[in-house]
């Protein structure tokens, strides 16, 4: 009778999942027009960057910082503060026909 | 169907005879899959957030550089930016950073009267108006950090070495922390006399571009004229972006590593070395008449419950921790040093193709760490296997 209890908690647990994708769908549904608000504040104001990491100017920026940031160098770069430790070196030198392009191209689609 | 029945029946019959080992392997590869889907959960859902947010940025930005550092650049620029072909509105912009010694944090000031439109579900109290000296709008994170509510002053210590006082006009809601969260606006003019700017000189310059297929030619040109200038283009800034959450590098996950590779060592020592009873059982099984698929087929069972329960209840764990807990096991080394961290909820967005990489990560390997040393046992001759 062990096949019952976990056959039973198999679907029991794959029920979760997929209510849960359902929860995704929806909450990103009704999220909507929170996205397009702060769309409009980024577009209204001139915003460039998100309010994360505000510890320093290349963490707050980073999209405005100096090519020589430390963590904008390459990755194994030594760098000072945390922030520089969980975020990726920006590629955001060279021409605009890269292979991290065509991840953003990628993105463009998904939306 | 009823002889599949059975053998599961014996596969978690055999694996229940072992339970505190067999648990103990459970709960570890739940925690792995847990951490892994957490990581991609998160930045999947930062960087989608990211790209639907920016995608209202500014087209291009002109910076000035000097010596190989931003430097602040004269309104001249503009008057030749806009005769370059293309281009639309040219509006320099006005910002800067401010250390406050109070609070440890770090604001950024922004000089600007341009109001928000739709402000009523944005801004608690009103937008600084054109010409309104002596106010400001602050995010929310700046007013938890003050205690400071609508009404109240903010003294600034500007370039003078005075303080600066500006009555808070508006505060933005908690809904949009993760893009105003650190911002202070004020009056361009009270921005200037702040930081001590002369009159014709700005931060950047944000240029319109009609046709958006003409940006990077329109960047080129004004390269071309000002050669002293960096433009920054919209899909440059969603590129950052693109990559700054790239879960394959960071602290989270190299510390992580370091786990993974301790669960594939135990799960490979676990499958590879069978202990002598595990042989002998699947030598009795044999000389009591089960073939070598049936035996293969326990084998395949036991690996799937392990792997599978692991699977499920890590991946509802780590969806459960980033969006229903906000992130709040990584959320230390997330924040590092900011003093102004915003407390934001991420949307949920989930990558299928990263779950099911995710899973043919974890199950498949640990299952075929499972079935191939018995496979190697179970063609041995059964009275070799139990004489050992």
């Amino acid at each position: 009778m062990k096949y019952k209890v976990f056959i039973g908690f198999v679907l029991l647990e794959t029920l979760v999942v997929i209510s849960l994708f359902m929860h995704s769908m929806v909450s990103l549904r009704n999220s909507m027009p929170e996205i397009k608000k702060k769309k409009d504040i980024v577009n209204e104001l001139m915003l460039t960057d998100l309010s994360i990491w505000t510890e320093a100017r290349y963490t707050r920026n980073p999209s405005q910082a100096d090519w020589f940031a430390p963590f904008q160098d390459y990755p194994s770069s030594i760098e000072h503060f945390p922030a520089g430790s969980i975020i990726a070196p920006g590629n955001i030198r060279g021409p605009a026909k890269s292979g991290s392009d065509r991840s953003t191209t990628n993105l463009h689609k998904e939306e | 169907m009823g002889k599949h029945i059975k053998i599961l029946e014996f596969a978690l019959s055999s694996l229940w005879r072992r339970k505190y080992k067999n648990l103990g392997i459970i709960m570890v590869f739940t925690l792995i899959v847990m951490t892994l889907s957490s990581i991609l959960l998160l930045t999947y859902s930062f960087k989608r957030e990211a790209f639907a947010i920016l995608k209202g940025a500014p087209e291009l930005i002109i910076q000035k550089i000097r010596a190989g550092r931003h430097d602040f650049i004269p309104l001249s620029y503009t008057k030749k930016i806009r005769e370059v072909p293309g281009v639309g509105k040219v509006i320099p912009r006005l910002w800067g950073y401010y250390y406050d010694i109070s609070t440890g944090g770090n604001y950024t000031v922004l000089g600007t009267f341009r109001g928000i439109k739709n402000s009523i579900n944005v801004l608690k109290g009103k937008f600084i108006r054109h010409g309104e000296s002596g106010v400001c709008v602050i995010g929310k994170g700046i007013s938890q950090a003050r205690f400071a509510e609508i009404g109240d002053r903010i003294p600034i210590k500007g370039a003078d070495g005075k303080f600066h006082s500006f009555r808070i006009k508006g505060i933005f809601g908690a809904d949009s922390n993760i893009i105003t969260n650190d911002l202070i606006i004020i009056n361009p003019e009270d921005f200037k006399s702040l930081f001590g700017i002369e009159n014709n000189i700005f931060t950047d310059i944000v240029v319109q571009v009609y046709n958006p297929s003409e940006i990077n030619n329109v960047a080129a040109r004004i390269k071309a004229l000002f050669p002293d200038t960096r433009p920054i283009t919209k899909k440059e800034i969603l590129r950052t972006y693109d990559t700054l959450f790239d879960w394959r590098s960071g602290l989270v996950l190299t510390m992580f590593a370091g786990a993974l590779l301790a669960f594939v060592i135990l799960a490979w020592d676990k499958a590879t070395a069978m202990n002598a009873e595990e042989k002998k059982e699947i030598g009795i099984l044999k000389a009591i008449g089960w073939e070598t698929s049936d035996i293969m087929e326990l084998k395949f069972w036991e690996g799937f419950v392990i792997s599978s329960l692991s699977f499920l209840t890590g991946l509802i764990g780590g969806y459960i921790h980033i969006f229903f807990f906000g992130a709040s096991i990584f959320s230390p080394a997330l924040k590092g040093w900011s003093v102004i961290y915003p407390d934001f909820h991420l949307m949920p967005y989930i990558n299928p193709y990263q779950i099911a990489v995710l899973l043919f990560l974890t199950v498949i390997p640990y299952m075929a760490a499972t079935i191939v040393p018995s496979w190697k046992a179970s063609i041995t001759d059964p009275d070799v296997i139990m004489r050992g």
